[in-house]
């Protein structure tokens, strides 16, 4: 190497190297992984999540920057359960798993865990998550929100060996594959997942041959080290201090109750400690979250108020969060949790957005819309012959932020994933959209105001559905800081028969049976305002107006 | 047919490049770009470069007119007459964020909201009209638009890909009282599924029509005012050129054809040296460029974004680009960690060593501390780099935290910032299922041979070609281009429920488009050819595979065997239990040019010594190597030289690393074969 180095323990060429290395070797896992799966929820919208896990603890060593930000902490857990429940693994073995209450999510996302040996030894491990569009249970797609346990929500896979010494159990492929929906693509999934596994493998042997594992184990310790140095001088910018906030569910889909997340920040230095005791406890319906999706939900909120902190478990070293027991973001067997992925776990973070918006409003934003917005439809399609089910998941629009206006029709903070097109549903499924358009009126005011939420109205052209909706924010609308006001909630409306419907948990609702002609309105959230509407310039009102931002134009949307 | 021009229009300078194949000559000049109005730097540029307009054959122009246009939001006012219930696609997009972390940010549409009006029409997935067009609804909102100044109108409606009659009927609605040509419908450009994306080309090419052809008018009107005699050509970003006169009509094409001229060159040189697949790296001030050429083409996606939430989904020689050039800058991360990029000094103030006032250390900066680059000739900076203030920066900035001298600190940025670019590189072949070592490297731009040997030997590529003028490749590719364009239609159906005629009829509709528009180009071509390719998928996936039609007549189950066989060979997985759909029809029309002969290139014989310019010393893994210098422009042909050695010209420098050793061929290109491996190389 050049010049002269003596203070640190690596050469800061060869650290950053590895660095990028291990990054891109689960980058080409997350791709291999997109571009081989039939899930659309995998290819379009990249609901999936590939990295490298520690040897004894599964801790995050590298974890893919295309895949899901909620997979962020939840697959170190994972595998951390593997881990601990089976010693007997060997090179050429894959564990298949999806139990929520170990190390998981909802049981759609399916993980996938290898041993990776080098050398004759195991030296870490490699794991990937897929969302898969059915795993069995009440409600096509998974997306339920009246099951009242586990079991009515799907079928439920402990750590088992899927692939023992490079051979696929096919009995155990029967067994899943008897018990899901759509059952015919998902061996397609199943090698897909199998396969990204196999390429970060390869990629991993080439670089510990190249390096050596000396060498690739002092730059890993190292990196951890760092990544924490950074979180710190992050935390250390935040004045010590308790803050407090409060995020409302709307319910828990089965009890028409509001749900409360209540988060305590304790800054002490470049410490901060989350305290959610407080929260209401374990709930009938599907809204309760697990532990590992819980703590991942921390830790992306950090990440999005923090995003230039390089991922690995070092980052993780100076957050502390209690395990909530007794409340309903610690489920545990056989509390329902199909909502914990995609909503609870959005709701936790906007109730740490709101916490540290008065201790750094200047890397604040206002509360973002905040729900997946999850329409199920299923049925049947006499012009194809053929079953059907759809899942669409609708944006929302973002808070204002410290020097401009929110995003308009954002995806899921817990996501990255596309929209799918209105062309592409419509000639999958027998539906037609009357409308998809830009909400208007629904940004909540302030000096910046929220970004929009969408408007969209699809009708059954054929056959016969039923709807199912998983969404939030209903009762009110995403919060607004510093005096801004909250965004527009989410409505829900439903036309049969002549007859209009809304949901009796606003946001929630199972089993709604359409026919041909029948049509679902759906409008999702604005985002939050940020800072106090008298502020706002009156160029920026003028410019609104003249766009029909708030509905005074005559272009307008029918 | 003898005297031919190539022209690159980029942001700061203007590229000529003069090509006499009759008396085997060649010249270039370079002009700064003149933003207020290009066409007057474009005529100044000929008359540096010493050229009668009269005796000019071949003129083909590159420009980046458009994309800027775009980028900066700054095209001409667009105005969008669409679907009931659907204005607001363009705005919405996919639901994204633009990064994906962190919440704030923000998007602004191609075209505002109150330009974009609806009327009652829709068509189904399957080309049924369920609600026939609103003609009168279809006048009105054209001329509430035409009231609100809109120059240019894009019609856009749901589902036209699968039936575009309402879509074509409101455009000739709208063109029966429109003032200009600037009227497109979107099926016009692309005849494929997804909304946004159809629309949002259409308003790329709506916002830079007016702006593309006002400027290739202008050009083309000087220039038969000075005698030019032929056909202005105009540069797109598939590689091909096509005629000035329908460029009011394909600007979307436009887009990004500066770099894509760049790839093509490269195709051509490269194959001149006998490699045909080629990994090219094109590295000037703020960004580096690579590309994949496999079998000798470049290879072409229609799957690009032009920036966060600009899709645009014509068919573009694959560029992918790294914010990483010569004037990255080089930091430590509140980790401590050395980063390089991507921002960047940009063209002003620049590196430090350029003496516009730059203080940050870029990768030009750590070069000029390294030996690497002459800092005694710097282009427009009297009496060479300032060469103590790159010592002291790179020290203070980066050397002090990391515990380096300012040696060690330069080596430290130049071999982050190849690590970066190496990934890239590597990231781009995998997703395109090839194998880096499979390749050849060609850089250029004034950067790109800099880092030539460090970056093939990262990943183990054991050839690198550099061509004779690195600086100019752009300007060239103008010159190499055939006339071609491309057409697409969506089909969406399982193979099983294919009916072949139906498929045949398109694909002959499509050649029959192509040889209309080549027939009113009036350019003179030798011959053309069709060509047609396919994208499929299985059903459920999104991701296509595209493939060549095997021979000369459509055979569909030909077709699927050589689907089933490419997906083997990509993914290594078998699925004969999935059932395979034909997305896409796609066909490429060329019109072949008399071809160009690269041999003006040819070096003369000679000595060696004679271009020799003299020895510096150079920093090589370590240790100060007194090294040879050499000026290209004097390397005689056969000529090889061992590393350590510079190659330096007006255009780029080139870094012979030792181990290496480079031969000059017989067009002028050093064959460089890179000697060590990667890990050799430690």
């Amino acid at each position: 190497m050049t010049g002269t180095m003596d203070k640190t323990r690596l050469d800061p060429v060869t650290l950053t190297v590895i660095e990028k290395g291990l990054q891109q070797i689960c980058s080409e896992m997350d791709l291999v992984h997109e571009k081989t799966s039939f899930s659309p929820v995998i290819s379009e919208a990249f609901d999936r999540s590939n990295g490298i896990y520690g040897r004894e603890d599964g801790r995050m060593i590298a974890q893919g920057e295309m895949g899901l930000p909620i997979f962020l902490g939840v697959m170190q857990e994972t595998t951390r359960c593997v881990i601990e429940e089976r010693s007997d693994l060997e090179d050429g073995d894959v564990i298949l798993v999806n139990d929520p209450y170990r190390g998981g999510t909802h049981l759609m996302d399916v993980k996938m865990v290898r041993p990776f040996h080098y050398r004759g030894r195991l030296w870490c491990w490699l794991s990937n998550t897929g969302h898969w569009p059915d795993t069995g249970g009440m409600v096509p797609g998974g997306f339920n929100s009246t099951a009242t346990e586990i079991h009515q929500e799907g079928l439920r896979i402990p750590p088992v060996k899927l692939v023992e010494g490079g051979v696929m159990d096919e009995e155990i492929v029967k067994i899943v594959l008897a018990n899901i929906r759509v059952a015919q693509e998902r061996i397609g999934d199943i090698k897909a997942q199998i396969a990204a596994l196999a390429a970060g493998a390869r990629r991993l042997t080439a670089l510990l041959d190249r390096y050596g594992e000396e060498t690739v184990e002092a730059a890993l310790v190292e990196l951890e080290d760092r990544s924490e140095q950074m979180m710190r001088a992050h935390l250390e910018g935040i004045p010590d201090g308790v803050y407090k906030a409060t995020a409302w569910m709307d319910s828990d889909g089965v009890v028409d109750e509001p749900l409360a997340i209540r988060v305590k920040a304790t800054v002490t230095g470049s410490d901060i400690a989350f305290d959610l005791s407080e929260s209401s406890p374990p709930c009938k319906g599907p809204m309760n979250s697990v532990w590992a999706t819980t703590l991942s939900s921390v830790y992306v909120a950090l990440k999005h108020i923090f995003p230039d902190v390089p991922m690995n478990a070092g980052c993780f070293r100076p957050i502390r969060v209690e395990p909530p027991k007794g409340t309903f973001l610690y489920a545990e067997y056989p509390r329902p949790v199909a909502g914990c992925a995609a909503e609870v776990s959005q709701r936790i973070m906007e109730s740490v957005f709101l916490a540290l918006s008065e201790a750094i409003p200047d890397k604040l934003f206002a509360a973002p819309a905040g729900t997946s917005g999850n329409l199920s439809l299923g049925g049947f399609d006499p012009e194809t012959g053929e079953e059907y089910i759809m899942y669409y998941f609708s944006g929302g629009g973002y808070g204002g932020w410290w020097e401009g206006d929110g995003l308009t029709n954002g995806c899921s903070t817990i996501g990255i994933s596309k929209s799918q097109p209105v062309e592409i549903l419509e000639q999958r499924y027998p539906l037609l959209f009357d409308r998809y358009a830009l909400r208007e009126g629904s940004g909540g005011d302030g000096r910046y105001r929220g970004g929009f939420g969408v408007s969209y109205r699809v009708r059954l052209l054929r056959g016969e559905g039923k709807a199912s909706f998983l969404m939030e924010h209903g009762r009110t609308g995403p919060p607004g800081i510093l005096g801004g006001k909250a965004g527009a909630p989410n409505r829900i409306h439903i036309s049969r028969a002549g007859g209009i419907d809304t949901p009796e948990h606003i946001s929630k609702g199972e089993g709604y049976a359409l026919s041909a002609g029948d049509w679902i309105d759906v409008e999702t959230p604005g985002g939050g305002g940020y800072g106090d509407p008298a502020e706002r310039s009156a160029e920026a009102r003028a410019a609104d107006r003249a766009q029909g931002y708030y509905g005074e134009d005559e272009g307008g949307a029918a | 047919m003898t005297i031919s021009i190539g022209v690159d229009v980029g942001g700061t300078f203007t590229d000529f490049l003069f090509l006499d194949s009759q008396s085997r000559s060649f010249r270039s000049a370079k002009v700064p770009t003149t933003a207020d109005d290009r066409s007057r730097g474009f005529m100044e540029g000929l008359e540096a470069l010493g050229a009668a307009p009269e005796s000019v054959d071949w003129l083909v122009h590159g420009t980046t007119a458009g994309t800027n246009a775009v980028l900066e939001r700054n095209g001409a006012r667009c105005g969008l007459i669409t679907t009931r219930g659907f204005r607001d696609i363009l705005e919405l997009g996919r639901r994204t964020r633009p990064h994906a972390y962190g919440l704030s940010g923000n998007f602004e549409p191609l075209i505002e909201r109150r330009l974009r009006l609806e009327v009652a029409e829709r068509i189904d997935a399957s080309g049924r009209v369920v609600t026939p067009l609103d003609e009168e609804g279809v006048r009105e909102a054209a001329r509430a638009l035409l009231e609100q100044g809109v120059e240019s109108v894009v019609i856009h409606f749901l589902h036209s890909y699968a039936n575009p009659a309402n879509e074509r009927r409101a455009a000739e609605l709208v063109r029966g009282i429109w003032p200009n040509d600037h009227v497109v419908a979107g099926h016009e450009i692309m005849r494929e599924m997804r909304e946004f994306e159809r629309g949002s080309t259409a308003a790329v090419h709506a916002g830079i029509a007016p702006v593309v052809s006002r400027y290739i008018g202008r050009v083309a009107e000087r220039l038969s005012e000075e005698g030019f005699r032929r056909e202005l050509l105009v540069m797109q970003a598939n590689g091909g050129m096509m005629a000035a006169s329908v460029v009011g009509e394909q600007a979307v094409q436009t887009v990004m054809s500066g770099p894509a001229a760049g790839v093509l060159a490269a195709a051509e040189l490269a194959q001149a040296a006998g490699a045909r697949n080629v990994i090219t790296g094109d590295m000037g001030g703020t960004s580096f460029d690579a590309a994949l050429i496999v079998d000798g083409r470049p290879v072409v996606t229609a799957e690009k974004d032009l920036a966060y939430g600009v899709p645009i989904r014509v068919p573009m020689i694959d560029i992918h680009t790294i914010g990483a050039g010569g004037g990255s800058i080089a930091r430590i991360d509140p980790a401590g960690m050395l980063r390089v990029g991507p921002q960047s000094a940009g063209s002003f103030p620049g590196p430090i060593g350029y003496g516009r006032g730059g203080e940050r250390p870029t990768i030009t900066d750590a070069n000029f501390m390294l030996g690497r680059l002459n800092p005694d000739s710097v282009t427009g900076v009297e009496g060479g780099a300032p060469m103590e203030t790159v010592r002291e920066r790179l020290e203070a900035e980066i050397g002090k935290p990391l515990g380096l001298d300012a040696a060690g600190a330069a080596s430290a940025v130049v071999e982050v910032a190849v690590a970066e670019l190496a990934g890239a590189l590597r990231l781009i072949s995998i997703e395109k299922g090839h194998d880096p070592r499979d390749f050849a490297f060609m850089p250029f731009g004034g950067a790109g041979p800099l880092h030539a040997v460090r970056l093939a030997r990262e990943l183990d590529i054991p050839r690198i070609v550099v061509p004779r003028f690195p600086g100019l490749t752009s300007a060239l590719g103008c010159i190499l281009a055939d006339v071609r364009h491309d057409f697409v239609q969506t089909f969406n159906t399982p193979f099983a429920e294919l009916d072949c005629a139906e498929v045949k009829g398109a694909m002959s509709a499509q050649a029959a488009a192509g040889r209309e528009l080549l027939a009113r180009e009036k350019v003179e071509v030798d011959e053309v050819v069709i060509e047609h390719e396919f994208d499929l998928l299985f059903r459920g996936q999104s991701h296509v595979l595209r493939l060549p039609m095997r021979g000369e007549k459509l055979d569909l189950e030909e077709l699927l065997e050589d689907f089933h066989a490419a997906y083997r060979a990509r993914f290594e997985m078998e699925l004969p239990e999935m059932i395979p759909i034909l997305v896409n029809v796609r066909t490429t029309i060329t019109g072949k040019r008399e071809p160009v002969d690269l041999s003006v290139f040819r070096p003369g014989e000679g000595d060696l010594e004679a271009a020799r310019k003299g020895a510096r010393r150079v920093w090589f893994d370590g240790e100060w190597l007194e090294t040879a210098i050499y000026a290209r422009e004097a390397l005689p042909r056969d000529a090889e030289i061992s590393g350590p050695a510079i190659v330096e010209q007006a255009d780029s420098t080139f870094v012979l690393d030792p181990g290496a050793t480079a031969r000059v061929d017989e067009v002028g290109n050093l064959i460089v074969d890179v000697g060590i491996s990667g890990e050799g190389a430690r």
